[in-house]
């Protein structure tokens, strides 16, 4: 559905020099399927997901949707694109405006889409979508401030699916929340794409959350994509050693395993310089 | 080579708990913070009692708003807006009742502190190794003397060409090594207790396992005491050799590491595990704890996660749960104890 081919993407920096932000990136998430795509900070994770939606132009390569190029799409192309790709933001206390009412939020993009036949259809719409994030009518007329972190995630959501897309690209949407609420807009999104279809594009960092939710992985190194794979092989038997090294570096809720990899590191540390 | 490495570092952690005298490094009794907000008083840290020995690593987990981290700043009472009351036993002097002058002369010589985002712990028009050194200067000790130890406590946290490096400044640096040079500024002046707030968690994984590895051995080697707080159990599980997990102004569950992970007790502890996605193995659905933490100002009456408990009673709702020894473990929780 949507597909990256060969984007590549460079800036000049103010000293003259040229930082290639990403070089050659191949990526493809199909309908109704999950792609996680991780990378630590300076990978270039938002530059690809700026390119992803046309937000920005790539210096090389293509990005297609339904086998249309995004960059030359007409005015109709682009505007179905629009609707039917969605961005679930990192930190739902700024994306979320805050003047702006639950109601007023959910149903801007059936305004714009102009989705609904009358104010009524509009609103029915609306709270459907708020009930199948777990929130209710009772939302409407409230503003985000009288939300918690997890509640505002799921307005984020609501916001996103009710002009019902096709693909979530969703951008480090639960490293700002709680543990315990953390597990709420996971399932959420997991039960969502099940549910509708939906193709998703998860963008993170923390790999425990990648492995859970999505069923192929990409691992983003410096602007390229190391190691591409379904989940269990990616986790499994990793190939590429930067995802090895970025495994083996996961703090794991198992003291023992903790412990005995401290030990080994140290062993590993002591024989290198000793050699 | 991990085989040989084992039992030595067991016959150090040995060592250090025979050497233990009978008081503890740090004993905190019945810790309450008040803070004033729109006129009124919230109870933010609410009665909380634990203690570190010396050498020991201690691990503080909880959620935003449990109140970990003003119970961090209170320990060396950063904040003078807040009002305390107990007692925080620091070397058989009581910090509660302490002049401020006498925190001025503990505050990095006796306890350092670490906080989450180095960028705002470094002035960035001085260089790091007057940073490290000012810590020193403050405290009398003459410039050459300081410079000194800012470069021995450099080298000690592997930075390499170190010397050179204490004329930069944080610009110049990764995010990692303006932690270890936050790390740096706390070590110098050679604390017995480290206070470490979330010092990893502006990280990336793999520059994370190496802060962590090295506070981990400079901790053994200096025989110093780490209170480490964190929302991050995989980072608990690696470092800690006890933990506290705190919700909403308490200390609901304590235990030993291992005790902790294999038997989690209170229905909170026992939730967060389940709530953390796992790298090493695909689970097939999280299992989510309902609602949100509460806010200081919203906290339910009775046991404060009786509203979000798979478990909770008629009295948990109505009544405090009192700490109750169960096993290894001390605890919050009215599933436990007699009655």
């Amino acid at each position: 559905m949507l597909q990256l081919i060969g984007v590549s993407k460079s800036f000049v920096l103010g000293t003259g020099r040229r930082l290639d932000v990403l070089s050659g990136v191949s990526l493809k998430v199909e309908r109704g399927r999950s792609l996680g795509l991780v990378g630590e900070s300076g990978s270039g994770k938002s530059t690809l997901i700026r390119c992803a939606l046309g937000l920005m132009r790539p210096d090389g390569g293509e990005i297609t949707y339904d086998g249309l190029s995004v960059q030359s799409a007409s005015q109709p192309d682009l505007m179905r694109f629009r609707r039917e790709v969605q961005l679930v933001f990192q930190d739902p206390y700024s994306s979320l405006n805050p003047r702006m009412t639950v109601e007023e939020l959910v149903s801007e993009g059936l305004i714009i889409h102009s989705l609904a036949k009358s104010a009524r259809e509009r609103r029915e719409r609306v709270v459907e979508v708020l009930e199948q994030v777990g929130l209710g009518a009772d939302a409407l007329p409230r503003f985000p401030r009288a939300f918690s972190g997890g509640q505002r995630q799921r307005i984020a959501i609501a916001r996103a699916l009710a002009i019902r897309p096709q693909l979530l690209i969703c951008d480090e949407p639960v490293s700002a929340l709680d543990v315990s609420v953390q597990a709420q807009v996971i399932n959420l999104l997991q039960d969502m794409q099940r549910q509708l279809n939906l193709g998703i594009l998860f963008v993170a960092h923390d790999l425990a959350v990648v492995r859970h939710l999505c069923e192929r992985v990409a691992v983003l190194e410096k602007g390229k994509i190391v190691e591409e794979g379904p989940r269990e092989a990616v986790f499994g038997a990793p190939q590429h050693p930067y995802t090895r090294a970025l495994l083996e570096a996961i703090p794991v809720p198992d003291p023992a395993l903790g412990r005995s990899r401290r030990a080994a590191r140290r062993a590993a540390a002591q024989s290198e310089a000793a050699a | 080579m991990t085989l040989e490495l084992e039992p030595l570092e067991q016959q150090i952690t040995q060592m250090h708990a025979t050497a233990l005298p009978e008081t503890p490094l740090l004993d905190v009794s019945d810790l309450t913070v008040d803070v004033v907000s729109g006129g009124r008083e919230l109870r933010l840290v609410d009665g909380v009692s634990f203690s570190v020995q010396r050498g020991e690593r201690l691990a503080l987990v909880g959620e935003s708003g449990s109140g970990k981290s003003v119970t961090a700043q209170a320990l060396m009472r950063l904040n003078d807006r807040v009002r305390l009351g107990g007692r925080i036993d620091f070397e058989g002097e009581d910090l509660v009742a302490a002049a401020p002058t006498r925190m001025t002369a503990l505050r990095g010589r006796r306890m350092g502190m670490v906080f989450q985002d180095p960028m705002s712990s470094l002035d960035p028009l001085m260089t790091i190794g007057d940073q490290i050194a000012e810590t020193l200067r403050i405290h009398g000790i003459s410039r050459a003397d300081a410079d000194r130890r800012a470069l021995a406590v450099l080298d000690e946290l592997k930075v390499d060409r170190a010397a050179e490096r204490l004329r930069a400044y944080p610009h110049e640096f990764s995010g990692g090594m303006r932690q270890r040079v936050v790390i740096a500024m706390a070590l110098v002046g050679d604390p017995d207790l480290l206070i470490a707030d979330e010092p990893t968690t502006a990280l990336d994984v793999r520059v994370q396992e190496h802060v962590l590895d090295l506070l981990d051995e400079i901790s053994m080697q200096r025989a110093l005491a780490v209170l480490l707080i964190t929302h991050d159990m995989g980072v608990v599980a690696g470092f800690a050799d006890r933990v506290m997990v705190m919700y909403s102004g308490r200390i609901v569950e304590e235990n030993a590491v291992a005790d902790l992970f294999a038997t989690p007790r209170h229905p909170y502890t026992r939730g967060l595990l389940d709530a953390i996605p796992r790298v090493d193995v695909t689970l097939p659905r999280l299992h989510a704890i309902p609602g949100a933490p509460p806010s200081p100002a919203e906290r339910p009456s009775g046991c404060h996660f009786h509203p979000r408990c798979p478990a909770a009673m008629t009295v948990c709702s109505t009544v405090e749960p009192l700490p109750v020894h169960e096993g290894s473990a001390r605890l919050r929780c009215h599933l436990y104890g007699k009655s």
